[in-house]
């Protein structure tokens, strides 16, 4: 690989409170060699291949803390190929996988499988999640140690919360001691039971059992007050509404530490969008109420949200094309992650900047994994964006094996101009 | 040209009763003074018309239903119509076959019109998207039973003259109940006013936003009534967490000649059944022709479904 400079980009990199005109020289290993306004002609070699930017903006590659590939067990929904292009078309280079594959990934023979099948596959950063509970059935913990030496950056049970609180009180306690990640999904079983939609006027009016905003809230209290007594890493996947945010910013407050994640549905779509029951835009969290929605934006604002995720969650057309109540959870988003956190920006929500850094450094530092970040000597893992392109989503372009996007025909404006991974160019549009 | 006429045929979207809430007020006008016109014809001698002769109706019933499966079938009947009911129970469903490939094999037999009843709010909307006949609600989940309020709406004017400037309580099991749903809808759209009252667990969030008054009190929210709606209380409700027991319930809730006198003097009695006697209303009340519509509401039923058979069946 020789070595390269990119020139003319506006450089924003929250890592180093970087936001400024100039280059960024990626040295023959793929590494940062200099970066910035002040990059200098000795930085350079003469053969170095020039890349003009074109005042294009050039962020880290996004970091992104949840989405779901099929593989092991569900590749007809999307496999490390495919999750890889949609991830490098929207600019993400890194991805935590969920383990809720089939089998599941809850010991270290699983890992391993995946390591190396993501490894031969997958052309993008993974970072392998493992379940919290064996089997998911939030009764047994998982072997944390084991696992995080092959390489698990965090514990999830990803679609399910551990219901029982002695559970909970063991694993936050052993976890305490080991230093691994706690990552949960908020839900209490017992009150979102058979729920598919946020309890309230549209779960009314479409006759659908609705989940009321208590079943995460309760989750969340619980494991706060817990780790008030346990102190380990623990982060919240993702959260959904403004009473949520108002338990994590009394604790905030509090001085307790802790992180916590939103989904950009959560941040994109209210319950109303749902419409007359359509089912791509039936995920979980619930999408909820226009003000929780508002709530959740300032919360990424005042800093009580640390980062933004896609939560992407393929599912097959069969598995949509169902009675609202039985049809399957999620939707696809790793590719559309960008362009609608940046509608925060050009709505004059959001600062371009804490954007950038809900999806680079704030995911990186949570996972400790040395990525989000241009300092010199990083990966160059990169991703150049036209912020003001117009464009309208469409669920045919999109690479994901499977289409369910929650924003088809959705108009936004910021296109992915080009993603590096280890400094050689990995997508191009 | 035979073949181009077939392809306007395809195309032509055939319209579906799939709730009161996709109906303009004139078009529920236009159904009840349609089903006027049936209570006369069932009442003769010669039940039968032609109007729908070698139309085939399809009633594709997935939760067991005595009268509105009945209702329907013989609705059909009258009109001239082949009907079919498909017994779910013995279908190719409880094989793991989907909705979708039901309505497809179901397309393919070229019905004019399906009736379809199902647990899940939303499938005849789906179902609609998938078939080229006419699609009409029967009862889907807690969404929307149009027929139902139409004929609840058709048996209020029989007796009453009117709908505009009534006031309707409609009392029970609000939160799992289609009925209660489609009968806010239209008693609204035809002028009426209507108070919900329910006890708060059986309450759906956000009521008031369909534009009806809430009570959890029987005698606040039967205050000024001239039609007082029960719905049936489900014994799979009194076994769950949503009620302390039968009894605490008929106390607060059931209705009793003592609670009717809450209402208006001449106030009238309506359900949509099967009753819960002793549970949602005393079962002397529930017989009294005098305050009971209960009786007419079955009959009346049959005229509307013939309305809303012969005006959405495709010509």
């Amino acid at each position: 690989m020789t070595e390269k400079i990119l020139i003319n980009a506006r450089i924003i990199d929250p890592s180093q409170e970087m936001d400024e005109k100039g280059s960024v020289v990626v040295d023959k290993n793929g590494k940062i060699k200099a970066i910035g306004k002040d990059v200098k002609k000795n930085d350079i070699s003469s053969s170095a291949e020039i890349i003009d930017l074109k005042n294009n903006i050039l962020i880290p590659g996004i970091v992104d803390m949840k989405a779901f590939v099929g593989e092991p067990g569900y590749e007809y929904k999307e496999n490390f190929r495919t999750l890889s292009h949609a991830a490098l078309a929207g600019g993400v280079t890194s991805i935590v996988t969920m383990p809720n594959t089939k089998p599941l990934i809850d010991n270290v023979s699983m890992v391993d499988f995946i390591i190396r099948r993501g490894r031969d596959k997958a052309s993008v950063n993974l970072f392998p999640s493992a379940t919290l509970t064996r089997e998911m059935e939030g009764k047994q913990m998982t072997e944390f140690g084991l696992l995080s030496t092959k390489g698990i950056v965090g514990f999830t049970d990803a679609v399910k919360a551990v219901q029982s609180t002695e559970t909970m009180v063991k694993i936050m306690d052993y976890a305490s001691d080991i230093g691994v990640l706690i990552m949960q999904h908020a839900e209490d079983y017992e009150l979102s039971k058979n729920g598919c939609i946020n309890e309230g006027e549209v779960s009314t009016r479409l006759g659908l059992q609705g989940i009321s905003y208590i079943a995460e809230k309760i989750i969340i209290e619980r494991d706060l007050s817990l780790l008030n007594e346990f102190s380990c890493r623990y982060h919240i996947n993702q959260i959904s509404s403004k009473e949520s945010l108002e338990v994590i910013k009394r604790n905030k407050e509090n001085g307790l530490n802790f992180t916590v994640g939103v989904s950009i549905n959560n941040l994109s779509l209210n319950e109303n969008d749902i419409g007359d029951f359509k089912t791509f835009l039936k995920v979980s969290p619930p999408l909820r109420l226009e003000d929780d929605r508002l709530a959740l934006v300032q919360g990424i604002k005042s800093g009580l949200i640390d980062v933004i995720i896609s939560d992407h969650t393929p599912e097959d057309e069969e598995g949509k094309r169902l009675p609202f109540a039985q049809a399957a959870t999620g939707a696809i988003g790793i590719e559309t992650l960008l362009p609608l956190a940046l509608e925060m920006y050009h709505n004059e929500s959001l600062p371009l900047k804490k954007i950038i850094e809900t999806l680079t450094i704030n995911p990186a530092k949570i996972l400790k994994i040395n990525k989000g970040t241009l300092k010199k000597g990083s990966d160059a893992d990169m991703c150049i964006f036209d912020l003001d392109t117009p464009w309208i989503i469409k669920a045919d372009l999109l690479k994901s094996k499977s289409k369910n996007t929650a924003v088809e025909e959705r108009k936004v404006q910021g296109k992915v101009l080009m993603t590096f991974l280890n400094g050689e160019l990995a997508f191009k549009s | 040209m035979a073949a181009k006429k077939n392809t306007i045929a395809i195309k032509d979207q055939p319209k579906h009763l799939l709730g009161i809430q996709n109906l303009s007020v004139q078009e529920a006008k236009n159904i009840l003074e349609e089903a006027k016109t049936f209570i006369k014809l069932n009442r003769s001698i010669s039940k039968k018309s032609d109007i729908l002769r070698g139309k085939t109706q399809i009633n594709l019933f997935f939760e067991p239903s005595t009268r509105t499966q009945s209702s329907f079938d013989l609705a059909g009947k009258r009109l001239g119509a082949d009907v079919m009911t498909m017994n779910v129970a013995n279908s190719a469903l409880k094989k793991g076959e989907t909705l979708m490939d039901t309505a497809m094999t179901l397309n393919a037999m070229h019905p004019d019109i399906i009736v379809i009843r199902h647990q899940d709010s939303g499938a005849p909307n789906l179902l609609s998207q998938k078939v080229n006949c006419t699609v009409i609600n029967a009862g889907d989940g807690w969404r929307e039973h149009p027929t139902q309020a139409l004929l609840d709406a058709l048996t209020i004017i029989n007796r009453k003259g009117k709908i505009e400037g009534l006031k309707i309580a409609i009392c029970g099991d609000i939160l799992h109940s289609r009925v209660a749903r489609s009968n806010i809808y239209l008693m609204n759209m035809l002028g009426a006013e209507v108070n919900v009252v329910a006890p708060k667990t059986l309450m759906p969030k956000s009521i008031e936003r369909l534009g009806v008054k809430s009570f959890t009190d029987m005698k606040k929210g039967l205050d000024g009534c001239d039609i007082v709606m029960m719905l049936r209380l489900q014994n799979e409700r009194m076994q769950g967490s949503f009620l302390p027991s039968k009894r605490e319930y008929y106390e607060f809730y059931g209705l009793t000649p003592e609670k009717l006198k809450f209402a208006n003097k001449d106030a009238l009695i309506m359900h949509p059944g099967p009753m819960n006697r002793g549970v949602e209303i005393d079962t002397k009340l529930a017989d009294d022709i005098n305050v009971s519509l209960v009786k007419e509401q079955v009959e009346l039923g049959v005229a509307v479904r013939m309305a809303c058979l012969k005006m959405y069946c495709k010509k």
